[in-house]
């Protein structure tokens, strides 16, 4: 049971750290966002899994439960303010980038 | 009727959070029952949001696949990321597009949109009307149906069964 | 061997947070320096935890709750500052 738990908890960090990893190299804050949001939530998930199997007799799983779903739900609202608090202020996406429907939009108007 | 629905749901969320980060000895279970009520009649007209879960079978059953469907895209996503990242050249082709929802509720949206964040290569960035926009990490589809068949017709089909 | 295994995964995850934290100093925009001090803080969070179950005291698991919600909160107000900035 406890060696589970270390494999998953190991598996976590890997994802934790390739988020990181993602963060560090992707061209623009969109992108950034992407790579951070995803790999966070789901390294931190398996991560919390893996610790609280490998000590099961702390009687805290309720609370290990609570962060799992509170990092769940918010995660992605903080990062879909974010991103769009980039885009209103103006910070463009990188040249690679082929379209900008939101952009367009909010020339044209359309987006109101 | 919608706002009893709403209240009783906001005292169960209520409760089991209580019940999650404390102990079960008897005052405790009380007091967090007591604090809950009172919560939920002082907030009613706040939680009235939460009236648009559904609650017959066929919707608590479509709640459980839910679920299992999510943490299914959210592993796929983590491994799409990881593999762009882990590649020299970064194979990326990024763009925003606008895709249309056909859920009503608000609910309903919150959950969608956040969805959509955490399944693979793509990021909710702002909601106008019944369009989303959407950051897309590699743009396949030029036009609005075809982003919307390949981003959010999978989920729409439950969350339509689950909030109507 | 569980135990070590636990360890590793300890040390790659603060290896992540070295990365977060050089895209924070290096970041052009405030909203880059933003993204990367949310994941930082969830790094932290599952290291903290961690910590909790490795030293023994389950008050690091309350510390850890506190600390996801104010970090959401943050993440939150800087991007209404961010918003209204232009």
């Amino acid at each position: 049971m406890e060696l589970t738990g270390s494999i998953i908890t190991l598996t976590g960090s890997i994802v934790l750290f390739l988020g990181a990893l993602g963060i560090f190299r992707m061209p623009d804050v969109y992108n950034r966002m992407q790579a951070g949001t995803k790999a966070t939530t789901l390294g931190t998930v398996l991560f919390l899994i893996g610790v609280s199997l490998g000590h099961p007799g702390c009687g805290c799983q309720g609370k290990i439960f609570i962060l799992i779903v509170f990092i769940l739900a918010t995660n992605p609202v903080s990062s879909n303010a974010l991103a769009r608090a980039a885009h209103t202020a103006g910070i463009k996406l990188t040249d690679r980038s082929v379209k900008d429907d939101l952009k367009d939009d909010t020339e044209t108007g359309e987006a109101k | 009727m919608r706002k009893a629905k709403s209240a009783f749901l906001g005292v169960i969320i209520l409760f089991a959070i209580w019940v999650m980060l404390t102990d079960t000895s008897r005052q405790e279970l009380i007091f967090g029952g007591a604090t809950a009520l009172l919560i939920a009649a002082l907030f009613h007209s706040r939680l009235t949001v939460l009236g648009d879960i559904r609650l017959n079978p066929k919707s608590l059953l479509y709640m459980v696949i839910y679920v299992f469907v999510f943490l299914w895209e959210l592993l796929k996503s983590n491994i799409d990321v990881a593999l762009r990242v882990i590649n020299p050249r970064l194979p990326i082709n990024p763009g925003i597009v606008k895709v249309k929802t056909s859920l009503k509720s608000p609910l309903g949206r919150a959950v969608l949109a956040n969805s959509i964040t955490l399944t693979p290569g793509t990021l909710t960035v702002e909601m106008k009307n019944d369009y989303f926009y959407i950051h897309w990490i590699d743009v396949t589809s030029d036009d609005i149906e075809g982003a919307t068949k390949a981003i959010v017709s999978h989920f729409e089909k439950y969350l339509e069964t689950i909030f109507g | 061997m569980a135990d070590t295994i636990y360890n590793v995964a300890a040390i790659i995850a603060l290896i992540g947070i070295v990365f977060t934290f050089v895209r924070m100093l290096l970041g052009p925009t405030v909203a880059d320096r933003t993204v990367a001090l949310d994941a930082m803080t969830i790094i932290a969070i599952s290291v903290i935890v961690y910590l909790g179950y490795y030293l023994n005291r389950i008050i690091y698991l309350d510390v850890a709750i506190v600390y996801a919600l104010m970090s959401f909160i943050g993440v939150v107000a800087v991007a209404r500052y961010i918003e209204g900035k232009k």
